[in-house]
């Protein structure tokens, strides 16, 4: 199995060179989970980019990226495999006149001819590098997370019929999720665990800077610290990146250059999503005679 | 396992010494209460010998990616770390191979280092209490992390007043370090320098952003202070006996009654997650619930593709009906948390009872519910209930009697076979009559009644303490002391 990564280093140039700043810590674990062959577990909060991440690895490693959409009442037939059914019904049909006995049917009908190759069963037999995304697993149900652990450990796929089928290759795996349950025990085990959290102010600032072109130094510095202030506020659900980045793009076209409380006030619907936050926002940020220099909150 | 040995033999070959070490560690994290399996354990093992030792952060991601799949845990995986790998060699030191960080207790205070060379550890020993404050100055303002670290060391050593072999807290330290610094003044000039540097008056949008910029560096500046001590701790005491003391309660094991202020705050960010989570898995619960009878539309319908053989029968789904719940929460100061955690885990899942009221009492009882209607941030209406209820009747102690008795009076007609009843408080009654007559007519008309009480089991019935004599009228008597229980009794209860 040939190595993925150089170093840690070469991680974060080759996800810079299609646009990702990756941290310390994303840099680390890609490089870990390529070295160990295990699959990464990122979790954190709705928009910090961990979709985005397995999309970026995949170009990055111009590699082909599959991937499953977890939703609840997943099963087998959608994650891993399928008998093609019609297909084997047309099979014995035609052979309804013919000599052939039972026996042979039977091994005619499940071989890999009428197999349905389902995200993960692909992932694993693809010839060719691929990435493979299990988007927000924490939405299947406990009893369907059981369905990954041969895969995730293993990189083989038992199917009754047929036997065993090993991987071609290792693929890079990326399970996200938006943490809405406690994943099992077993399922964390066998994964890298890596936290995505809304990124630093420094951070932020990059991104949107790499993200929105003809933005100026000045007003991205802007932008990521009134998201930073918005971000300490308790809120329903606070601004993630692809907002910042919306919010940046709306500045550009109207033309804003210094944002001013009205500015703020009006786009603020772009960051936010709920009312009750939006009004908390424009009144945190414009009442004047709120005591400025209460002690610095601990 | 397969896997298992195939890791082991290669963390075998490996450095021998270097497995120990994170053997040891392992075991500090698991003594800190964070749950790390063997196998994790070998794959961080694994995951050192791919990175470079003397790269300090990747080495830290690497045990992190591996040990801790939980993000609450995070702080405490990241103090233990510091603590555990500090002392351990040079590559492991903190500040690479810039000084040894101990070398300065060593000196003493007469030895006169270079003054003002900022940018090192042992410089800036010749400065004044003034020259310090206003170099601390300099850099808050300019946000110049190099010498604020530098500060910061020199702040600690100067002010902590730190002796070796005396048996005091860190949070000692830091707190003389801080009161030698007046961050609150400092926070002050700060905002008064940023307003005479501007060509124009700040906008309150700016000002914001600037005591929000400060803040942060504030902040910080509070942690390099605190890591400093830390440091110097463990240098004076030893990894191992540090690792002791620095073990706190996660999130969900900290006691509601005795949480402090930062761990209210850490509490009160735990919540949202955690109702978000048990609302879901409610939703999840209800629908997935047993099966009922056949359901002869849908299974003829799925019967088609298999060509009208029924082979796979569908079933209709229970909907089991949802209970009315009366809260009836003590809010006094001694138990005020625990009411407000409860009465918001309650309203965030309030989708899955069919009414939700609240009463709030201390000595007088108030109807609360109207404060939750129509409120998308429950946060703000928790605190409406605590600073606008009226419920204080004589003296504003506890009395469980009579605020029972109010109860009784004006809404003891709405308790019905369809509502549960939970009744939040310590009992602590303050040697009032306790009129529990009152919660065995509750007990008789509702469906079920419980009673949470946030104190220690041991301590019920002692003292002022009556939680038994109601508790005998209750369906069950819980001890809530932290979320997880919390989090336990409300998943039961639906």
């Amino acid at each position: 199995m040939t190595q993925r990564f150089e170093s840690v280093d070469s991680v974060r140039e080759g996800l810079a060179k299609v646009e990702y700043l990756a941290d310390d810590a994303i840099a680390g674990v890609a490089f870990l989970a390529d070295r160990l062959g295990k699959p990464i577990l990122v979790e954190g909060p709705a928009g910090t980019g961990k979709t985005q991440l397995a999309k970026s690895l995949a170009e990055m490693l111009d590699a082909r990226l599959i991937r499953l959409q977890c939703y609840e009442g997943l099963d087998e037939s959608k994650a891993l495999y399928e008998w093609n059914y019609k297909k084997q019904l047309l099979r014995i049909q035609s052979e309804a006149g013919d000599e052939s006995t039972w026996d042979e049917i039977q091994e005619d009908i499940f071989s890999n001819e009428f197999l349905l190759e389902r995200p993960l069963l692909e992932a694993i037999r693809a010839k060719d590098p691929v990435v493979l995304l299990i988007d927000e697993v924490d939405r299947v149900e406990v009893e369907t997370e059981a369905l990954l652990l041969e895969l995730l450990s293993d990189y083989q796929v038992s199917i009754p019929e047929l036997g065993t089928l090993e991987a071609n290759q290792i693929p890079l795996v990326l399970l996200t999720s938006n943490n809405t349950r406690e994943l099992s025990e077993a399922l964390k085990r066998r994964c890298l665990f890596l936290h995505l959290d809304y990124p630093s102010m420094e951070r932020e600032k990059e991104i949107v800077l790499t993200k929105v072109p003809g933005l100026t130094e000045n007003l991205a510095d802007q932008v990521a610290r009134i998201v930073r202030s918005i971000r300490n506020l308790e809120l329903k659900k606070h601004p993630s990146v692809s907002e910042t980045i919306d919010w940046a793009r709306t500045l550009i076209l109207l033309g804003i250059e210094q944002i001013s409380e009205e500015d703020a006030a009006k786009t603020a619907n772009i960051l936010l999503k709920y009312r009750s936050d939006i009004e908390k926002v424009i009144k945190e940020f414009s009442s004047n005679s709120k005591a400025h220099f209460d002690a610095p909150a601990s | 396992m397969t896997d298992t040995a195939v890791s082991a033999d290669a963390a075998g070959s490996s450095n021998s010494a270097l497995f120990e070490l994170i053997e040891g560690f392992v075991m500090d994290l698991r003594a800190a209460g964070l749950p790390v399996s063997l196998s994790e354990n070998i794959d961080a093992a694994r995951a050192v010998e791919h990175v470079p030792l003397e790269d300090r952060t990747t080495f830290k991601y690497a045990l992190a990616a591996t040990l801790v799949k939980n993000n609450a845990h995070w702080r405490t995986f990241e103090t233990l770390f510091e603590v555990y790998f500090s002392l351990r060699g040079k590559e492991y030191s903190l500040d690479g191979d810039s000084d040894d960080p101990f070398g300065d207790m060593d000196f003493d205070e007469d030895q006169d280092g270079p003054p003002g060379s900022g940018g090192e550890g042992g410089g800036g020993d010749g400065l004044s209490p003034e020259e310090l404050a206003e170099l601390l100055f300099q850099a808050m303002m300019k946000g110049d992390d190099a010498l604020m670290r530098a500060l910061s060391k020199q702040a600690v050593k100067r002010y902590a007043g730190m002796e070796p072999g005396r048996p005091v807290g860190g949070t000692y330290y830091l707190y003389r370090t801080l009161r030698n610094l007046d961050l609150d003044g400092m926070m002050e000039r700060l905002m008064e320098q940023a307003r005479q540097d501007s060509p124009q008056p700040l906008t309150p949008l700016e000002e914001r952003l600037e005591k929000d910029e400060f803040e942060n560096r504030i902040e910080q500046l509070k942690k390099e202070i605190e890591a400093e001590i830390r440091r110097r701790l463990v240098a004076d005491r030893g990894a191992e006996a540090m690792a002791k003391t620095l073990r706190k309660p996660l999130p969900e094991d900290v006691d509601f009654m005795h949480a402090s202020r930062e761990e209210m705050a850490n509490l009160r960010r735990a919540i949202y997650p955690l109702t978000r989570k048990l609302a879901v898995r409610l939703a999840r619960k209800r629908r997935h619930g047993r099966k009922g009878p056949l359901d002869f539309r849908r299974t003829v319908r799925s019967s088609l593709s298999y060509g009208g053989v029924p082979a796979e029968p569908k079933f209709r789904y229970p909907k089991p009906s949802k209970p009315e719940i009366i809260v009836i929460a003590d809010i006094s100061g001694s138990v005020a948390a625990f009411a407000r955690f409860t009465l918001h885990l309650v309203y965030a899942i309030s989708s899955q009872f069919s009414k939700v009221r609240a009463f709030v009492f201390i000595d007088g009882l108030d109807e609360v519910t109207s404060y939750f209607e129509g409120v998308d941030d429950i946060a703000e209406a928790v605190h409406r209930v605590n600073t606008e209820a009226d419920v204080v009747w004589v003296d504003g102690h506890s009395d469980y009697g009579h605020a029972f008795e109010v109860f009784w009076d004006k809404f003891g007609h709405d308790v019905n076979s369809k509502s549960t009843v939970l009744i939040l408080g310590d009992a602590r009654n303050n040697y009032h009559a306790s009129q529990a007559w009152i919660i065995k007519e509750i007990e008789h008309r509702a469906r079920k009644t419980f009673w949470l009480n946030p104190e220690p089991k041991a301590y019920w019935n002692t003292g002022d303490s009556i939680v038994g004599e109601y508790g005998a009228h209750c369906d069950g008597v819980f001890e809530v002391r932290n979320l997880r229980q919390l989090e336990k009794f409300v998943d039961n209860l639906v």
